[in-house]
């Protein structure tokens, strides 16, 4: 790395050199049955060099590639975006922990067992139900240096299960699901059978839903599935420079219900996406971006916080190409209300687990439309069976701007969100 | 870089040495370029290349696989997948039996790699230009890639493949705003390496651009059961997420409920529907001669007249449902193993012209052009970037894009004409276990859906 960056300072004023390596072991049960056992294992290093102030930017797998890949970096420089930041110098971060050498140590034999007990746990409450599992370990080590002095290194551990059931009658089909992940290696597969188990109990009876406006109670899932895509679309510094998000004038202004808070977290320890510094070497920080309704922040790099005339938020994000805005870990406040009382509350309505398809439509506008996949019909205060052939549609801000109540239970859903459920005046409902 | 080719040459003799009952190879380097404009200004241009490869092991029916960016110590490497393929086997390895191929199959298209980043990048130049020369408008984005990618494959029946693919992709997408309110239309373009194929869209662009602004003064259809008209674009995508992705052997051949479902000879819909995959249609995103686990490509009828007539296979799923193997084994790139993917699918054509389609229908919703797609095998979903509404056998209003969902099994049935103008996309990416996107072609001619599920106010 450190050759690469002397050569690179030769051809170019200022020079980045970031390296991922990682680990990967995985345990896969197809048809509730052990099928595959696999382990990769990866290096890249990127580079990105300014050039007569513009950028280039070029990867390899190859470390040694060290001529080819400034080369390649200096040909895209001729074309690049003009810079307008400067590359981090020498920081200190906030120790965060995210490694536990536990995790890279748990035998695969044990992770097999793992996904055999958690399947185990289901199948005997639904004998007929066919699972998909997986049950991973993953070891990621992450290095930075600049021109500038800067440099960061750290190494990070994640575990994670994650099954997936599916349940055919005729050619009726239902999918029940749940997946965790952590810092430290999970142990305890029945907590991820009973959430399961719970899906497999609330949707044993088919329940009609008529086409009308009904109040709707999203779980922290069909939250994940519903509205939070188009939220962090919203929230994207990289949106708001460009015009195109929603909110993006309405900085200090009360938006939403005032019920509502939600912030951007990297630094909680053992969470698969917390850091100590983002992927420019920026340091970790909690943003918030709503508080009490009001848009309080958005998220930026490096070079959208320059143009934009404000600071990064420690928020940059390669996801395999140059840095952009990305959140890492949404948290929203919980509420006074429990997730009993909701449903208690509703004489006609929906509880919805996941909604397919929601993320299609026009989510920079925050429109969403989706098939039910898995959601709940409430009678007179009491679910009474799942829905089916569903559509529910809405928009984020009309639905979050008057929030009936916020549950008092948050939950993680997929590594990047941490919600309690969220209960919803009046959506368009569409059935057949 | 690593050479693949005196690495392949190294282990070749290797794989036949260990207790496996089947391992096989793949080596892969590849080059690729991209180009990102962010409304009026380039946001990303950057070349990457890369090089990797993977072991897969068969041991009594379990699979290891390794995969890996450092070529050393590669005999320990295939030592490590046939372990794990142990730990997970209990039972008889069953795969299709292939003949052992040996061949190199060169690329035809390499357009790309000759042409100079200056030049691809006047071309998208161009058509920002077209679209900042529209009112209204908010941003946009252009995403442009090219790839190019040598792949070797080696099995321990003695395979020894060679194949090179290009691929190239073009994304334009315009946002347009008004009162508080945003509104998008996009452009989805690819080819198997040809660069002409994405020049001279001037027209195109600025027929998006426009619609995007439109959009901000089209109603919201009102949500409920429509006869649907859908164009060659958007029936491509019903037809690969609808019914495609349940024909792909891996989700139904350890599931007997399923496979009571897809029986084959079943009807699933009018005598004039013909659903077919074929990676052996030359020249679409998704053709090639050899799959992942080095078996020919085929053209395989999925329903002919109706009726269930075949699905797509692996080896592995081809021989436990006692059916020949289609050469439907593809991984993303040497990261994945191979599983069951389609390739090119499309409806084959029939004979009703467009104004034959919509003649009789009253109220309907015209879909075109696609945002995405999704399903659940039962159920699916997906969405049309433009829609309109159909008036007594005319073309009305435009609406904003709707989303359309609905059962496969049902649905199929409902397809009640079937146009005579079949259309290939070539701008879509498939994606399945975490693969994607997978490049692919789908298409169709105009078809016709009764008592269709709109979401809508």
């Amino acid at each position: 790395m450190e050759a690469i960056l002397a050569q690179t300072k030769k051809a170019a004023e200022a020079a980045e050199v970031f390296t991922v390596s990682a680990e990967e072991t995985t345990a896969q049960f197809e048809t509730n049955r052990l099928k595959h056992i696999q382990s990769k294992q990866s290096t890249s290093v990127a580079l990105r060099l300014i050039k007569d102030g513009r950028l280039g930017y070029a990867t390899t797998t190859e470390l040694g590639d060290i001529k080819n890949l400034i080369n390649s970096a200096a040909e895209t420089a001729q074309f690049g975006m003009p810079v307008k930041f400067e590359l981090p110098p020498q920081t200190s971060y906030p120790a965060i922990d995210i490694f536990d050498p536990a995790v890279e140590a748990t035998p695969i034999e044990k992770m097999g067992q793992l996904g055999q007990e958690l399947i185990e746990l289901i199948t005997r409450h639904t004998p007929d139900i066919l699972c998909e599992a997986l049950v991973g370990r993953d070891t990621v080590s992450v290095k930075l240096i600049n021109s500038r002095g800067g440099q960061a290194e750290y190494k990070k551990s994640i575990f994670g299960i994650g099954i997936y059931g599916s349940l055919i009658r005729g050619t009726d089909m239902l999918f029940v699901g749940e997946s965790q992940s952590s810092g430290h290696p999970l142990t305890r597969p029945k907590d991820i059978a009973e959430v399961v188990i719970r899906q497999l109990e609330l949707a044993k009876n088919p329940a009609a839903v008529p086409t009308k406006q009904l109040p709707v109670v999203f779980t922290p899932r069909g939250l994940a599935s519903a509205l939070v895509p188009s939220l962090m679309m919203a929230f994207n510094g990289k949106t708001v420079l460009q015009g195109a998000s929603p909110i993006g004038s309405k900085l200090g202004l009360k938006v939403f219900d005032e019920k509502l808070s939600l912030w951007d977290d990297p630094t909680l320890a053992f969470r698969p996406n917390s850091r100590p510094c983002d992927d420019e070497g920026v340091a970790s920080q909690r943003t918030p971006l709503i508080e009490g309704g009001v848009v309080s922040h958005f998220l930026y790099d490096l070079q959208t916080a320059a143009l934009a005339k404000t600071k990064s938020t420690g928020s940059g994000d390669r996801g395999g190409g140059l840095p952009a805005p990305s959140p890492s870990s949404f948290i929203i406040a919980t509420g006074q209300t429990s997730m009993d009382d909701m449903i208690k509350d509703i004489k006609e309505g929906l509880v919805i687990e996941q909604l397919m398809g929601a993320e299609q439509g026009n989510i920079l506008g925050g429109d969403f439309s989706g098939n039910v996949l898995l959601g709940y019909k409430v009678e007179s205060g009491k679910i009474v069976g799942r829905v089916k052939n569903t559509m529910v549609s809405g928009n984020v801000y009309q639905v979050l701007k008057e929030v009936t109540a916020i549950g008092s239970r948050a939950e993680w859903v997929g590594g990047f969100l941490y919600t309690p459920p969220l209960y919803c005046p009046l959506l368009s409902v569409a059935s057949k | 870089m690593p050479d693949i080719q005196a690495a392949a040459s190294r282990i070749a003799e290797d794989l036949k040495k260990y207790k496996a009952d089947y391992i096989e190879a793949r080596l892969e380097e590849s080059q690729r370029s991209h180009i990102t404009y962010r409304g009026k200004e380039l946001e990303s241009i950057g070349q990457s290349a890369a090089a990797g490869g993977n072991i897969r092991a068969l041991v009594r029916g379990g699979w290891g696989f390794v995969s890996f960016n450092d070529f050393n110590d590669l005999p320990n490497r295939i030592e490590l997948a046939v372990k794990q393929a142990a730990l997970v086997g209990r039972e008889k390895s069953q795969l299709a039996p292939v003949k052992a191929v040996v061949d190199t199959v060169a690329s035809k298209e390499d357009s790309p790699l000759t042409i100079p980043l200056a030049e691809k990048k006047k071309l998208l130049d161009e058509y920002n230009q077209i679209i900042w020369t529209t009112p209204r408008l908010q941003t946009s984005v252009i995403g442009y890639a090219d790839s190019h990618k040598k792949t070797i494959f080696l099995s321990s029946p003695g395979s020894h493949i060679e194949q090179q693919r290009t691929d190239i992709t073009l994304r334009l997408s315009a946002v347009a705003a008004g009162d508080g309110d945003v509104q998008q239309s996009g452009l989805s373009l690819g080819s198997r390496g040809d660069f002409d194929a994405i020049r001279g869209l001037h027209k195109e662009v600025e027929v998006m651009v426009k619609h995007a602004v439109a959009l901000l003064s089209a109603p919201q259809v009102k949500g409920g059961q429509y006869t649907v008209v859908l164009d060659p674009v958007l029936a491509g995508v019903f037809v690969h997420e609808a019914f495609g992705h349940l024909s792909e052997s891996d989700f139904v051949y350890e599931n007997d409920r399923l496979r009571e479902i897809m029986v084959l000879g079943k009807q699933f819909g009018s005598k004039e529907l013909n659903i077919v995959d074929s990676a052996a249609r030359p020249n679409l995103r998704g053709s090639y001669k050899y799959d992942d686990e080095g078996v020919p490509a085929t053209k395989t009828y999925l329903i002919k007249e109706g009726r269930l007539v075949g699905r797509l296979h692996s080896r592995e799923t081809a021989a436990k449902m006692g059916e020949k193997p289609t050469g439907n084994a593809r991984a993303l790139n040497y990261r994945y193993p191979p599983i069951v993917r389609m390739t090119n699918t499309y409806i084959e054509p029939g004979q009703a012209s467009f104004s034959d389609i919509i003649a009789d229908i009253k109220e309907g919703v015209y879909a075109k052009n696609w945002f995405g797609g999704t399903t659940s095998m039962e159920m699916f979903t997906f969405s049309a970037g433009e829609a309109y509404m159909i008036r007594n056998g005319k073309l009305a209003e435009a609406l904003r894009p709707v989303v359309l969902t609905g059962n496969v099994f049902t649905t199929l049935n409902n397809i009640d004409a079937i146009g005579n103008d079949l259309d290939m996309n070539q701008g879509g990416g498939c994606g399945k276990g975490g693969q994607m996107p997978l490049p692919v072609s789908n298409g169709s001619p105009h078809i016709r859906i009764s008592q269709c599920l709109v979401g809508g106010s």
